[in-house]
């Protein structure tokens, strides 16, 4: 491993990703004097929080009364009580005060006509704990998260945080089991860098490509999650994987559920409004889960749309045409640029999609990283937020624009507890060289892979896997196959073939140490999948269709060694953080 | 009379030529520009056939398609692959534009596929935007007030000042309109281009900053603004469909009626 030249960093804070989350934290650390870097894959705004479209959630109250506490309960809900309860308070209580903050930084939000943040309805966001629904989603038309952030990397550069733009993360550094920084490989010149802080904050994103079929970017492989596995830590609740409800057929592209939230409706070939069957009151705006199973539904039973009877039809073409020019202009041009339809007069072709990852790295609500001996403990210089966390603020399903106000709420709260820990410029300790080695013997490893299965192959073979073993509704028998054909994607590694050899913006090599991590989490998902024989939230089981809270309100915990899967488990918090708030005991789920 | 050359290592030469095995009878012919930073050649320009039967309809799709299956050492960046996040710029049948969004079947014949242009290439179609990059920090942009705001209110903004931020904040920073100008390619150091003068006029252009002034001073300048000779290049490239002709003519009224 000599040939490689190290470079080596020291700073106080080291942020991997620089999306939403990582960036609201790099801004908040960055403003506390810590000295700071952030190092991402891609450029700041290219990560994939620039396609999060609908909006943030907050109860600001700007489209008639709301409460945080009736956002607390709708988030309780929605998660089908996999939630901690102390997280969700501190998401929902903060909610308000991070989106004013955006709005200060200049985030271009749509206005009332009082000259107030714009607020839409959204799914599952109800008014007075689930009586009707209400308008708290924030948005700056159907671009809301494009314009968080260009905000967010714009006061980053304010607060002169430094970049290192276009490194790939590549492992953890660890001693004693607590994290002292990460081995990067610059892509732009192929040095490699070694980066030593007190406290490495992963914000890496979900990991939407283990499938075929996802609205997630090429980008979206879960590095983060990846290293987590490696440095021998466990990865929570993997087997809830959200399906959005409307991916535009044969594409994949995400079609807000802003649309819905204005009015919109899904039919089947019947052109009946289905979803009034599968939930009376909200209808269409249910939540993710919810709908997409009913869509499964529809099209399994064969009232699908279409040759092939496998899509359905989301209709906006009764709304007023200058509604959808000003609130949903994205929506209009991606189906134009990839359906060749005109939204103003024709239904969007749609099919429940793969779009978000509830489960990720294990925190608590200050973003601290935990493991489990039985007992949760602190993970000391380590810790996670965004889609690359589980805190868990989304349990077994997500609330759509609970994504983005996830990001700068726990993004803040990392800058602040890392404030707290960090002082300034403190000594660093030294790491056992044998570290770095072993990360880069992996890396030299798969870089000189001369075997005959191509990285493209393997990750289709995963991909298929999970699409056609883990999706929508899950049973004993396909997740037992799953569990035991994805072995074949993860072995084929063994004899993996790299053409490109060279270190300088090799795509090749990055491609397939992006597939060694999406290969782990894979296989994490399927055994917890296939471990969890209830149904709660995205998880859904045919042959368990109940959820059951006696033997599994509990948090699934997995890790992989390198050859096998162990999974154990750690309860759910009902506590509230604080007095402000009761508990909300679990009763069953209807919308 | 004087001779002028070309450096010798920008002259394109021909490459591989990788030939459909397949046996489809839908094929194109795609023309890439390749060149490796680690080997001390030309670039070259690959020819691959490509099955059009197996493909899906975007530029985009017939890249992964020749990484995926015929030459995994094919180099370009890519993200979402909808048009939201700019990382596949490139030069497309000689016109720069994201090629996610941009249909093959709009393109009769051969197509041919470049990096932007007038930029220092990294490694085939991936471009070094480092430049660009620091211009746009250079125009500050992000929310200037003067006094701290209250933590409890959001700063007001009427519907008709928020519209005026419609067709500016939605640009993505592709940076297909910039290297489109003929004058940023001469003057890309001191010039700032159409990306980031349409940025620097979504600041300008936004009722809650304070500092409108100042930003108009900082960009006036015979380089930074004035090497603009609406050509138009980068409204007639801008994949987004925005108008940084219009922009950068809305700054140069500003300060001439200022």
């Amino acid at each position: 491993m000599s040939s490689y030249k190290i470079i080596d960093h020291k700073y106080d804070v080291l942020v991997v990703g620089a999306g939403g989350a990582g960036l609201r934290a790099a801004v908040g650390l960055s403003e506390s004097g810590l000295k700071t870097a952030c190092i991402s894959k891609v450029f700041p705004t290219r990560s994939h929080t620039a396609a999060a479209q609908g909006g943030i959630s907050a109860a600001l109250g700007n489209a008639g009364e709301d409460d945080w506490r009736w956002h607390m309960y709708d988030t309780v809900k929605g998660s089908d009580w996999l939630g901690d309860q102390d997280c969700i308070e501190y998401l929902c209580k903060e909610a308000p005060r991070a989106v004013i903050e955006l709005e200060h930084y200049g985030v271009p939000f749509s206005r009332t006509k009082d000259g107030k943040i714009y607020q839409r309805a959204f799914g599952g966001m109800t008014k007075n704990y689930g009586n009707e629904p209400i308008q708290r989603t924030c948005a700056a038309a159907d671009r809301t998260g494009h314009a968080i952030l260009h905000t967010l990397y714009g006061q980053a550069l304010k607060h002169k945080t430094e970049f290192f733009i276009e490194y790939f993360a590549l492992d953890l550094l660890m001693k004693k089991g607590e994290c002292k920084g990460v081995l990067a490989w610059n892509l732009n010149d192929g040095t490699i860098h070694r980066f030593r802080s007190h406290i490495t904050i992963l914000a890496t994103g979900g990991y939407g490509k283990i499938y075929y079929s996802a609205t997630a970017a090429h980008t979206c492989t879960g590095d983060g999650n990846g290293m987590v596995l490696r440095a021998g830590l466990p990865l929570q609740d993997m087997e809830f994987v959200q399906f959005h409800p409307t991916g535009l057929y044969g594409i994949g592209c995400l079609i807000s559920e802003a649309v819905r939230g204005e009015g919109g409706f899904l039919v089947n070939s019947k052109d009946e409004r289905f979803m009034e069957k599968y939930a009376p009151t909200a209808k269409d705006l249910a939540s993710r889960d919810v709908v997409s199973r009913s869509m499964a539904i529809e099209i399994n039973e064969g009232r699908g749309i279409g040759e092939n009877k496998d899509h359905l039809y989301l209709h906006i073409d009764h709304i007023d045409p200058k509604i959808i020019e000003t609130r949903l202009p994205g929506i209009s041009e991606s189906v134009e640029t990839f359906v060749n339809r005109d939204v103003t007069k024709e239904a969007i072709p749609v099919v429940p999609t793969v779009h978000y990852n509830m489960g990720g790295i294990p925190t608590n609500y200050k973003a601290e990283v935990l493991t489990s001996n039985g007992d949760d403990k602190i993970v000391s210089g380590l810790m996670a937020v965004g889609e690359t966390a589980c805190v868990s603020v989304h349990g077994a399903n997500r609330l759509g624009s609970n994504s983005l106000i996830d990001l700068v709420v726990f993004g803040k709260a990392a800058a602040k507890r890392a404030t707290e820990l960090v002082k300034p410029n403190s000594t660093h300790e030294e790491i056992a060289k044998s570290e770095t080695e072993k990360s880069l013997e992996r890396f030299d490893k798969l870089r000189n892979g001369n075997g005959s299965n191509k990285t493209s192959e393997l990750r289709l073979l995963m991909q298929k896997i999970m699409q056609s073993k883990c999706a929508v509704f899950r049973t004993e028998k396909t997740l037992k196959e799953g569990v035991s054909e994805i072995k074949r994607s993860y072995e084929g590694m063994q004899s993996i073939l790299v053409k490109d050899k060279s270190l300088i913006y090799n795509t090749d090599l990055v491609e397939t140490l992006e597939f060694d991590n999406l290969i782990r989490q894979a296989i994490t998902t399927l055994e917890s999948a296939y471990q969890r024989k209830e149904s709660r939230g995205a998880h859904a089981r045919e042959d368990y269709p109940n959820r059951n809270d006696e033997n599994y309100m509990k948090h699934t915990l997995s890790w992989h060694d390198g050859k096998e899967v162990k999974i154990n488990y750690r309860p759910v918090n009902l506590s509230t953080l604080t007095n402000d708030v009761q508990t909300f005991p679990p009763k069953e789920r209807v919308y | 009379m004087v001779q002028f050359n070309l450096p010798q290592n920008s002259k394109i030469l021909k490459g591989q030529y990788f030939k459909d095995k397949t046996g489809s009878q839908n094929l194109k012919m795609v023309h890439i520009y390749r060149w490796d930073p680690t080997k001390n050649e030309n670039p070259r320009e690959d020819t691959f056939e490509v099955d059009l039967d197996t493909c899906g309809n975007k530029v985009l799709d017939i890249l992964n398609k020749i990484k995926n299956e015929i030459d995994t050492s094919l180099t370009f960046r890519k993200s979402c692959a909808h048009g939201v996040c700019g990382s596949c710029a490139m030069n497309v049948d000689g016109i720069n534009t994201l090629s996610c969004m941009k249909s093959h079947k709009d393109i009769k014949g051969d197509i041919h596929i470049h990096p932007l242009p007038h930029l220092k290439v990294i490694k085939d179609l991936v471009a070094d935007l480092s430049t660009l990059y620091r211009q746009y920090e250079s125009i500050k942009p992000w929310l200037k007030t003067k006094k701290p705001k209250s933590e409890n209110n959001e700063i007001n903004q009427t519907k008709e000042n928020r519209d005026k931020l419609d067709g500016l904040y939605e640009c993505i920073i592709c940076a297909c309109c910039s290297t489109s100008c003929p004058s940023y390619w001469w003057n890309g150091e001191k010039y700032l281009g159409p990306a980031v003068l349409l940025q620097s006029y979504r600041w300008i252009s936004d009722s809650r900053d304070e500092e409108k002034k100042e930003r108009l001073k900082m960009v006036g300048d015979n380089l930074k603004l004035y090497r603009c000779h609406t050509i138009m290049n980068c409204t007639s490239s801008c994949p987004k469909g925005l108008n940084p002709a219009k922009a950068i003519g809305s700054i140069k009224k500003m300060l001439a009626t200022n």
